[in-house]
């Protein structure tokens, strides 16, 4: 067990490397620094001063990859390459161009992030569940029937329809939580449940639907068949028998996103004004602030590389069957 | 008062990129029913496809869209009136002698929705209202100044002085002519498709067309007319009503709603569609060399995939678009027109969206070459001596077929969806190309005024859910029909 742990992680690495190498890519060939000081400063007022003072602000005044002015293993060090993509390895990222330290800025904002990630998490993972499970109990029926329509009618709406609605009828109209805004502690609660319920109606429909077949494609096999002939009520069958074998796919595949709730959402936390990694990444977006983008680009794919070992892992643990070597 | 600026008299047709590859995609489309057509288990799918009512009514939903946006991609740049061209030789612009063409490039669908794009107002009105939504001080014949609500310069201009107690009147009036004219119409459609039905069947006429109302025929075209029936009354309605009023309100400079959300079907068409187009001969190409050649390129097309995978997509995509935001920013010489900027970025976000979704498709085709490399029929190929290319092109790729169609319409209402949000982001299409996320970012800053300006986004919702809806509809028949799997 430990050497395959061993061997996944080492096997991570490679994935990381390449990952680093396209965000270098991505940045810093496709367009120079010149290209980027010239669109931040405004193509009017780029003067070669303006942008060289630009590029020593922000580091990319070195060479890319090996400075011929620099001697011994400064070589290599002194250089974009090193200083802007190898040293993400280490978790050191460098300065927003607001100055701030990007990584301390991250650990302060992971807080935020997971206290509406986790729950949302939680209470998707349960309330789909549930939803499948009572469509499943009256599978055939017209519940089932329109159950169904209800979820691709939900999966149909827009995710930016849920937020605005629901910050309309639930903040403006009943006057029942702040529109936005965040507090730190418990205070947090009362800004927190909006967005978490919102979240988890927007993401029901899709996945109490791909649950529902799930539960279906169990509740067709021998055994099943077995426990009812036994006398077992349907109740029975279904939660000690099919929702226990069904659970098995669907923990698995929700423990490779448990790392990413870090990262936080985007969409929320841009409507509810929440100080996490989504609203950060987004402002970064808007600012165009490369540096911090870059940043959440490698703990993005360092996160979803965590999550893929705990699946491994996870799998062990749900089935005595898998063995891994 | 200026001539309004007229189509008459001349055009240089324009074709962007973006509307040569939908053209393409309907060509290929049009390719692909001709041969379905000699191939019995396609032409057998297909028709599992057309027995389901909700199959039918939401190809026709779809058909709807995809007309409106082809009448959309086909553009051109008008010619200037002559006075407007000697202005413009003078300043410069154009040094050439000959016709002068405006840099505005229009499309068909704009050509149609003429009185639609023009009638613009001062800035927001509520739908069929006849006054901006604001009070403005306006002077009085006499010279007095007051604060009211100004009169809109088209919606509602033709109710005279007593608005409100024309409107309801004549409201009812056009809407009861709408409904009358729809009903022929769909008379008329009902009679050309009962005759194409009844054409060779061998039964009466009238049988023929009992069988179709009472959906008795093979083909489920009962729920297809019902579908038209509804569309035909939307599309009466809109051309009795949206020349006089504006029917879903005007925006903050007073464009007509009705006119931004059917401009955004195309960009949603382009997202939806030509994203997987793009995609697809590297996810076919990687998928297939993976699955049949093994080895090191099997290694070497996992580790590519694996790497786009780990990067949470939504990074990926910023990241590529503020690059290329920075190179088209930085080449304002490769482009002639605003719209052909707009268009090579939108064509570019396409790409973007389809490297960051063919990992999927590529794994998947990946799987399926695994499957079938190892049929007896492959092996006997191999065993007579043929070569790989003609065995991947005869035995393994119509295949896998199946699976593309699937993928490409299952991706369709997710794309769609996403460019919205993409668009709210700040990394989707231009902000100057009309498009639902477009029009729900604008519309998101006057949700805090108060009364709530509520109609961009409405209208631009029930678009967007009407073709998500039919579209996620539609792609679930499609997969029951074609995948194997499924009964």
């Amino acid at each position: 067990m430990l050497a395959y742990l061993l061997r996944r992680v080492l096997y991570a690495v490679p994935i990381l490397i390449g990952v680093n190498l396209l965000t270098f890519v991505l940045f810093f060939v496709v367009n120079s620094p010149d290209d980027m000081a010239r669109m931040q400063i405004g193509v009017k007022r780029a003067t070669p001063e303006a942008i060289e003072r630009w590029k020593v602000e922000r580091g990319y005044d070195k060479p890319m990859f090996i400075n011929d002015e620099a001697k011994g293993s400064a070589r290599f060090t002194e250089t974009i390459f090193y200083n802007k993509s190898l040293r993400m390895f280490a978790l050191e990222f460098g300065r927003a161009d607001d100055g701030r330290d990007i990584g301390q800025e991250i650990r302060d904002r992971m807080g935020p992030s997971l206290a509406i990630a986790l729950p949302t998490f939680v209470l998707s993972l349960f309330a789909s569940i549930s939803f499948a499970l009572l469509l499943v109990f009256f599978r055939a029926s017209y519940l089932d029937f329109w159950g169904v329509v209800l979820c691709v009618a939900m999966m149909s709406i827009s995710s930016l329809f849920y937020i605005i609605g629901g910050q309309w009828l639930v903040s403006k109209l009943w006057a029942l939580v702040p529109i936005s805004g965040y507090a730190p502690g418990l205070d947090a609660a009362r800004f927190l449940v909006l967005p978490v319920l919102i979240s988890v109606l927007a993401g029901i429909g899709s996945s109490a639907r791909w649950y529902r077949t799930l539960f279906l494609e169990e509740i067709s096999k021998d055994y099943v068949r077995t426990a009812r002939a036994k006398g077992l009520s349907e109740l029975a069958v279904l939660f000690r028998h099919v929702l226990r074998n069904a659970l098995i796919p669907i923990l698995t595949g929700a423990v490779v996103v448990i790392p990413l709730l870090f990262m936080g959402s985007l969409l929320v936390e841009s409507f509810f004004a929440i100080p996490g990694l989504g609203s950060y990444t987004i402002d970064a977006i808007n600012a165009q602030d490369f540096a911090v983008v870059r940043a959440m680009v490698f703990i993005g794919s360092v996160l979803y590389i965590v999550g893929l070992i705990l699946t491994d892992i996870s799998y062990t643990l749900a089935d005595p069957r898998v063995r891994l070597q | 008062m200026s001539a309004p600026m007229g189509t008459e008299g001349g055009f240089q047709p324009v074709l962007l990129w973006t509307d040569a590859l939908l053209w393409l995609l309907v060509a290929l489309g049009v390719l692909a029913v001709f041969h379905a057509r000699g191939q019995a288990p396609l032409r057998e799918a297909w028709r599992k496809v057309g027995k389901r009512p909700v199959g039918m009514a939401t190809a026709t939903v779809l058909l709807a869209f995809v007309a409106v946006g082809m009448l959309d991609s086909l553009h051109y740049r008008p010619l200037l009136p002559a006075v407007d061209a000697a202005q413009a030789a003078e300043a410069g612009a154009a040094e050439r002698a000959g016709p002068v063409y405006s840099t505005e490039v229009l499309s068909v669908l704009d050509a149609v929705l003429a009185p639609l794009r023009l009638q613009t107002e001062k800035t927001y009105s509520a739908p069929f209202a006849w006054t901006l939504y604001q009070r403005e001080t306006i002077e009085a014949a006499d010279g007095r100044q007051l604060r009211d609500y100004p009169r809109l310069l088209h919606g509602g201009a033709h109710l005279g002085e007593e608005p409100a107690a024309g409107r309801a009147g004549d409201l009812a009036v056009s809407m009861a002519r709408a409904l009358g004219q729809a009903a022929l119409a769909w008379l008329a459609a009902f009679v050309v498709l009962a005759t194409l039905v009844w054409r060779g069947s061998g039964h009466g006429w009238g049988e023929v067309a009992a069988a179709v109302l009472g959906g008795r025929t093979v083909l489920a075209w009962r729920a297809a007319l019902v579908m038209l029936g509804v569309l035909l009354a939307a599309v009466a309605l809109g051309v009795e009503l949206a020349p006089r009023y504006h029917v879903f309100g005007t925006d903050k400079v007073g464009q007509d709603v009705l006119y931004l959300a059917l401009k955004s079907v195309r960009t949603a068409l382009v997202i939806g569609t030509l994203t997987t187009l793009v995609m697809m001969p590297f996810a076919v190409a990687l998928g297939i060399a993976a699955g049949y050649l093994g080895g090191w390129v099997d290694d070497a097309v996992q580790y590519v995939y694996t790497v786009l995978n780990a990067i949470p997509g939504v990074l990926l995509i910023a990241a590529a678009v503020l690059m290329m935001q920075v190179v088209i920013d930085t080449h304002p010489e490769w482009f002639d027109t605003a719209a052909e900027r707009s268009d090579a970025r939108l064509l570019a976000l396409c790409f973007i969206l389809g490297i960051t979704s063919w990992t999927g498709l590529a794994r998947l085709l990946r799987g399926e070459t695994l499957k079938l490399r190892e049929l007896e029929y492959v092996q006997a190929a191999r065993a007579f001596g043929v070569g790989t290319p003609a065995i991947l092109r005869r035995h393994i790729l119509p295949n896998l077929m199946h699976i593309v169609l699937i993928a490409l319409v299952m991706d369709f209402s997710g794309l769609v969806l996403a460019e919205a949000v993409l668009s709210y982001v700040g990394i989707g299409v231009d902000p100057s190309t009309i498009s639902f996320g477009t029009m729900i970012n604008m519309a998101r800053a006057e949700l805090a005024r108060e009364p709530m300006v509520w109609w961009s986004l409405a209208a631009a919702f029930v678009f967007m859910f009407v073709l998500v809806l039919a579209a996620n509809l539609f792609a679930d028949v499609v997969r029951d029909a074609f995948d194997p799997r499924r009964g």
